[in-house]
């Protein structure tokens, strides 16, 4: 049986389509995709996102764990910051990718993929052996939305004391909601402007119905699964488990420019010797320069011979055409370069194209 | 229509016309003398999702009843639509091309998909009605 967030009620109630994501119940779309990514695109959108995974490192050596964990220098981050980090392991494959939030010199949050969280809070504690530090998992206790669109700061502005134009992209605050305790971030994984919110899972329903309220005016849509992956590809982020993984490392894909080269971390010696030696492929966006969508696993061709694959297509509604995102022999990753992807049998004409596909005017 | 399932939309339905015949994979056919127009019912459109491209039958291609006859693909995923009367393909929905999302607004209308020649009128016979098909849905969507 999968596992239902605290809002499943609620998903029940509006007739959303649900779907099994690897072991949680979640909403396909309530309306159709397409109208949901257009909300977030034109006004706003709200996401239940308590798949998603919180681990609290609380105590004395926190930093020095987490220096030690993630492939990014966070000694420069502020109490209110939050950074997006990649937890290695001893090869340079990415265990995830993941958000860290800095509460205090000895307390952060890091906010985890769905799949990756029960590996990642083992992995986080194997290491603290030894260390003044207190791991706790949160994942049952929390719920979080996501809010976003260029209309999400009025949305949530309705609900909350205090200018939320001082909330800085990446930066958070802990704020009252109706009395609810709350973590809001300016962050997200849309490409738009707005919000991620954790609470009390006891109070899921009223902060939904809350912030349903507040939106009204503003036509905001709840929004599922199918939108959220057309939303982040158009904004070229990645997804754990399909465009990056324990198998890959981290030099093949953009997250290579946030490596920490000047500290000690898990996996650096290999990383090292990788950008040494020259890495033999990349991840690279494509779009499809003729009818179609490319999807996981197809196959990357020119003049017949495979050079790469599919991890990740949608049809982009912003662009109007296939896009997505592949591994690649790196001789080929330049942008412009162009090639075929074999879809159902058929080749495909595609070029590499900067990322993001899509970036937001403001 | 393949893997067809109920989405649980909230938006209302649309009937489903009286002057057409229907699969069991939610295509419709609507006969005009020997020639047959099909498409896919609301009930298909809503399962698939949004339809962002359309991939046409050839022009004088000789379709087989019950066999796949074009693809429509959706935001989600890919799905053969079954032709569903034999015969001779002598019109496609160019329209589609551009605006696959006719589809979706007007299944019974302008989201049409092609034209058939009938091979066989008595495949005609295997068809359902409209109340049949009412019921036939309701029974999916109780399942």
């Amino acid at each position: 049986m999968p596992q239902k967030t605290p809002f499943h009620a609620m998903h029940e109630r509006l007739r959303a389509k649900l779907t099994d994501f690897h072991g949680w119940l979640l909403p396909l779309y309530y309306r159709t995709p397409i109208a949901e990514h257009n909300a977030v695109r034109q006004q706003a959108g709200l996401f239940d996102t308590s798949h998603m995974g919180v681990i609290q490192v609380e105590g004395k050596d926190a930093e020095k764990l987490l220096q030690m964990l993630i492939a990014r220098d966070i000694s420069g981050m502020r109490p209110g910051q939050m950074r997006l980090a990649v937890l290695c392991n001893e090869n340079g494959g990415i265990l995830d990718d993941l958000t860290v939030y800095k509460f205090g010199e000895e307390k952060f949050w890091l906010v985890v993929n769905s799949v990756p969280y029960e590996n990642d809070f083992n992995w986080v504690k194997e290491h603290a052996a030894g260390m003044d530090v207190k791991i706790s998992g949160l994942r049952e206790k929390t719920a979080k939305l996501d809010l976003q669109g260029r209309k999400a700061e009025a949305v949530l502005q309705k609900l909350v004391q205090g200018n939320l134009n001082e909330i800085g992209r990446y930066n958070f605050r802990e704020v009252e909601i109706n009395g609810v305790g709350c973590v809001v971030s300016r962050s997200g994984y849309t490409g738009e402007d707005g919000f991620e919110l954790y609470f009390a899972a006891g109070k899921a329903e009223e902060m939904w119905n809350a912030l349903m309220q507040a939106g009204a005016g503003f036509n905001l849509q709840p929004c599922g699964l199918a939108a959220r992956d057309m939303l982040r590809l158009e904004a070229g982020m990645l997804l754990h488990g399909q465009d990056i993984d324990a198998k890959h490392s981290l030099l093949l894909c953009h997250y290579e420019k946030m490596v920490g080269w000047d500290k000690e971390f898990i996996g650096k010696r290999a990383l090292l010797k990788q950008r040494e030696q020259g890495v033999k492929e990349k991840l690279v966006g494509f779009e499809l320069l003729e009818r179609g969508i490319a999807r996981n696993a197809c196959r990357i061709l020119k003049k017949g011979e495979e050079i790469g694959v599919v991890t990740s297509g949608t049809f982009s509604p912003t662009l109007k055409k296939g896009i997505g995102l592949g591994y690649i022999g790196k001789e080929f990753s330049a942008a412009g370069t162009e090639f075929e992807i074999e879809i159902r049998g058929k080749a495909v004409k595609a070029k590499v194209a900067k990322l993001p596909f899509y970036r937001r005017g403001d | 229509m393949q893997n067809c399932r109920s989405t649980g939309e909230v938006t209302e339905s649309m009937a489903n016309p009286d002057d057409r015949k229907y699969t069991k994979q939610h295509e419709w056919c609507k006969v005009e003398g020997n020639t047959v127009t099909v498409g896919v019912t609301d009930y298909a459109q809503k399962a698939l999702t949004d339809i962002v491209f359309v991939e046409l039958p050839k022009l004088g291609t000789k379709v087989e009843r019950e066999k796949p006859m074009c693809v429509l693909e959706s935001v989600k995923n890919v799905s053969d639509i079954f032709a569903p009367v034999s015969g001779e393909v002598v019109e496609v929905n160019t329209e589609l091309l551009s605006t696959p999302e006719l589809v979706n607004k007007e299944p019974f209308g302008r989201g049409w998909i092609a034209k058939i020649k009938l091979a066989d009128e008595k495949e005609l016979h295997a068809l359902m009605d409209s109340k049949q098909y009412d019921a036939f849905v309701e029974e999916e969507e109780r399942k």
